[in-house]
């Protein structure tokens, strides 16, 4: 009986169910049951928050083909050390998930080594070049739970807008990294603005972003195809996305932690730990997001966990890849950012942030206590202390800028089917 | 005060304190070339490694020259040559070199912050050439140098900076050493090429040559690169010519005693006319002469720092 | 710059009386032998250069009287904190005219005058170099001596000989030992 567990005392929070009340969780076989079974385990949760497993659907598991970043293996460990019990793959790997037999694939390799759910996505176009639409319907059918070119971004609208009306037929939803190349440009490195200009590197003006979230809220409203923009960092963004919302368009947004917790002044030292895209910008834009987050404009967190090998990331600036790994800090920086210092969100509506709302845009069967669900708890105590250590992260990647962070909230279990899968060691 | 840094990256970490006490040692290494012997001993024994990944004649001549006339022995070393171009990173060339025992290591590099990148990592002193847009400190610190000679101190005099400001480490280099000590830089070129952010580094902005020319005490023009051209900066040399080139009929309007400076290599005709270069208000040759003494300066201070004092 | 430990050896008067005896023995040897320039080890060597040429005049020989900065010839860069800064050397243009004295304030291991020399002879072909020191401690560890001595004031290696000038250190004059 190792999928059944009885959860007892803790605070359940539920946002799938409008629940938020001490009481107990029991898992039988796997799924959500009303009653506790008589050999199950025994999960003492008082003082802690019991919620839906928390779902990031902004992962890069960099298998197939960059097996020295992460592994599916490796990256559902990271996962499960952070509290999430389900994990939504980006199909920028090698080669680009633009093909069923890759989704399949990726699929069977997560079953035998996941640690915790792993939900393959699948490119827009062929390559994720931008051109040709990939296989969708042939995908559709190995399991994707949405379509992404996420690492790049259709450049030509009507391509977008062929991709969200076909993908309309499928009930995908389209998620975007939205990023104009003209004005990014090559050598984009940074947020466009003072620290660019004395630091002598090229700048990624906040246009560059908000001019495709502009041609988002015009494609999802003529198709009706929901389009989410992943990893917003600009205020302007905010603004366009909480005007369609109000129209009733089929748009939505989601934000990372880096972009709540850090600015552009970081790259001062030119330390490639804050080398991410889209850039570090300025506090005006932290604080459009956490206004945009606390208004209900922004419904979604992810992480972007994008690890790369230490010899990768210590190099010259230039040459550095973008990005940071996030599963094991990411709960921590939205408890410390949206719940303590700023207190932009309650924990019921943090946790809809990591559960429901997530799960009911990929239509996933997750992100909710209800009885006959699959059993995915997290465990949180939102106001346990930590500092944060890369060299004991699961994940193979050490790129995070956080390092030696105190930070307050943490996952302390993962329960993923009824099996607990990650325990914090006291 | 004395000097205690192994590297020299940026101006503008330096204080003005610091700048000063550079330039106060150059003036007397420009007096080692006056000498019959135009060599010291200061540095025998130690061994230069120019590092230049990023091309460029002139300025590793002139650090070549002022290794050789402190007694170092130097190593020239371009990106052509280097096992660079193999792929191998720059942390592990630079160790490389380090293992041979490089005492200092003079990198120009297209990437901003490579200088520090290697600094953070080499006992070896590093001494930025030059990196991306970023900062061209000994240029900087030659441009003041050669203001001050001419003009006695640098605060209150009005530097006007024309051209190209973008992506110009010598412009960025400039700025700080200038403010630092106390002038007032004035920027000067088409809004596409003057970014507003400088404006928080206390300097003006202009759009009109004509307009502030005459008020200038010092005119540095900055070399306007093709690349730009084509990245849509800007229409044309000719175009930019005619608007912000420092013609014969523009210098006309110069103030007595103002100085005409440019980094070099100049474009006859484009940033400025071939008389202006050669008149009277120039001093171009007078800055490629500084450089030298200027770089004798920075090799000596940076070797002169034993290791117990490197934080 | 004294401490609690420096004991002086030789009091203010004592000093000038070492000055005048310098300069008495310089006048005896050089007078009359063509163009002497008195080439002060900054700092305070450049002090008792100007305090002799005085002297000397006083004396009826005329002597001119300047700077060699030695820094530049050090053969220890990067071996010790605290590199001074450059101050300096003036030297006649026609070196080769003029008998150059070195003059400094106290001799210990050879290696200022070694440098000071070199640092001349960068400059050009003087006619002869001269040594010329107030007080002499013992403890040579090249073979340079000088050839003019006023002081001979032998003291232990680890011991710290000290000359203060007015010009340089203020107050009370004297060659203290700590």
């Amino acid at each position: 009986m190792n999928d059944s567990l009885n959860i007892r005392g803790g605070r359940v929070i539920d946002p799938a169910a409008g629940r938020d009340a001490d009481g107990d969780v029991f898992i039988v076989d796997g799924k959500f049951a009303n009653s506790p079974s008589a050999g199950a385990a025994e999960i003492d949760a008082r003082g802690l928050v019991v919620c839906p497993g928390f779902i990031d659907m902004h992962v890069h598991l960099r298998e197939p083909g960059q097996g020295a970043k992460e592994t599916i293996e490796s990256g559902t460990r990271a996962a499960a050390a952070g509290g999430f019990t389900s994990i939504v793959a980006m199909p920028n790997t090698s080669p680009v998930a633009d093909h069923p037999g890759i989704i399949a694939w990726m699929s069977e390799r997560a079953a035998e080594v996941g640690v915790v759910n792993v939900f393959a996505t699948g490119a827009i176009t062929v390559g994720s070049c931008g051109e040709e639409l990939a296989p969708i319907g042939a995908m559709a059918k190995a399991g994707i739970v949405a379509v992404t070119d996420d690492g790049r971004c259709v450049q030509n609208h009507q391509v977008m807008r062929r991709a969200a009306e076909y993908c309309g037929l499928f009930g995908l939803p389209v998620l975007d990294h939205c990023q104009d190349a003209s004005m990014a440009g090559v050598d984009a490195m940074m947020h466009e603005g003072y620290w660019s200009t004395v630091l002598g590197l090229a700048g990624w003006p906040r246009m560059a972003e908000e001019l495709i979230v502009a041609r988002n809220v015009l494609l999802a409203e003529a198709t009706g195809t929901p389009i989410h923009c992943q990893h917003l960092s600009a205020a302007g963004s905010v603004g366009l996305l909480r005007m369609a919302r109000a129209k009733g368009i089929p748009l939505s947004g989601e934000v990372c932690p880096h972009h709540l917790a850090l600015t552009d002044e970081s790259l001062a030292g030119y330390d490639t730990n804050f080398k991410m895209n889209p850039p570090l910008r300025e506090q005006r834009d932290i604080d459009a997001l956490v206004e945009g987050i606390a208004d209900g404009t922004i419904e979604i967190l992810a992480t972007d966990h994008a690890p790369h090998a230490v010899y990768e990331k210590e190099v010259e600036f230039a040459a550095a890849p973008f990005g940071i790994v996030g599963l094991e800090t990411a709960v921590g920086i939205f408890c410390e950012v949206l719940l303590h210092r700023r207190r932009a969100v309650d924990l019921p509506r943090l946790v809809a942030m990591l559960t429901k709302n997530p799960a009911s845009l990929l239509r996933l069967d997750r992100g909710t206590l209800a009885i006959g669900a699959p059993g995915d708890v997290t465990l949180l105590d939102p106001d346990r202390a930590w500092t944060v250590d890369k060299n004991q992260f699961a994940s193979k990647g050490r790129n995070t800028p956080f390092h030696g962070w105190n930070l307050r909230g943490r996952a302390v279990g993962t329960i993923v089917g009824g099996r607990t899968v990650w325990r914090l060691a006291s | 005060m004395t000097w205690t840094r192994k590297d020299l990256l940026t101006l503008s970490e330096l204080s003005a304190e610091e700048i000063s006490f550079i330039l106060d040692t150059a003036a007397e290494f420009k007096g080692v070339g006056k000498r019959r012997l135009k060599k010291v001993p200061s540095l025998r024994g130690k061994t230069l490694v120019n590092l230049f990944v990023e091309a460029s004649t002139r300025t590793r001549t002139s650090f070549e020259l002022a290794a050789v006339r402190l007694s170092a022995d130097v190593v020239n070393i371009t990106a052509t040559t280097s096992s660079l171009v193999k792929g191998e990173s720059l942390k592990d060339t630079a160790k490389n070199l380090e293992a041979l025992a490089a005492d200092l290591i003079v990198l120009r590099h297209s990437a901003a912050g490579a200088p520090q990148f290697l600094a953070e990592r080499l006992h070896a002193g590093v001494i930025n050439a030059g990196d991306g847009s970023h900062e061209h400190p000994t240029q900087g610190l030659l441009d003041v140098f050669t203001i001050r000679e001419h003009l006695g101190s640098i605060a209150g005099l009005k530097v006007g900076i024309v051209g190209d400001i973008r992506f110009s480490r010598v412009a960025r280099s400039n700025i700080w050493a200038l403010q630092k000590l106390g002038a007032q830089v004035v920027l000067i070129g088409p809004p596409t090429l003057v970014p507003r952010e400088f404006e928080r580094l206390g300097a003006l902005i202009s759009h009109d040559l004509d307009e502030v020319l005459g008020e200038l005490d010092v005119v540095n023009l900055l070399r306007i690169q093709h690349e730009r051209q084509k990245a849509g900066y800007f229409p044309g040399t000719g175009e930019y010519a005619s608007l912000f080139g420092l013609s014969a009929a523009r210098a006309e309007k110069l103030k007595p005693g103002a100085l005409v400076m440019h980094p070099g290599p100049i474009h006859r005709g484009v940033e400025l006319d071939g008389s202006v270069a050669d008149g009277p208000h120039s001093v171009i040759l007078d800055q490629v002469t500084n450089g030298l003494a200027v770089r004798m300066a920075v090799l000596y201070l940076c070797a002169s720092v034993p290791p117990e004092d490197i934080s | 710059m004294t401490n609690a430990d420096a004991r002086k050896i030789v009091d203010a008067a004592g000093l000038a009386e070492a000055v005048a005896k310098l300069a008495g023995i310089l006048s005896a040897a050089l007078r009359n032998r063509g163009s002497v320039f008195l080439a002060g080890v900054p700092t305070r060597g450049v002090t008792l250069a100007a305090r002799l040429q005085k002297a000397l005049e006083l004396a009826g020989m005329q002597v001119a009287c300047g700077a060699v900065d030695i820094s530049m010839h050090r053969d220890d860069l990067g071996l010790r904190s605290g590199v001074q800064p450059l101050r300096g050397t003036e030297l006649p243009l026609d070196l080769e005219n003029w008998s150059i004295v070195i003059v400094d304030d106290v001799q210990q291991t050879g290696r200022t005058a070694r440098a000071a020399m070199e640092a001349v002879l960068a400059f050009g072909r003087p006619k002869r170099i001269f040594y010329a020191v107030l007080a002499d401690r013992g403890g040579r560890e090249l073979p340079v001596r000088p050839d003019f001595t006023a002081l001979e004031l032998p003291v232990p290696t680890q011991a710290r000989l000290r000359v203060r000038l007015a010009e340089n250190d203020g107050g009370e004059e004297g060659i203290f030992q700590s």
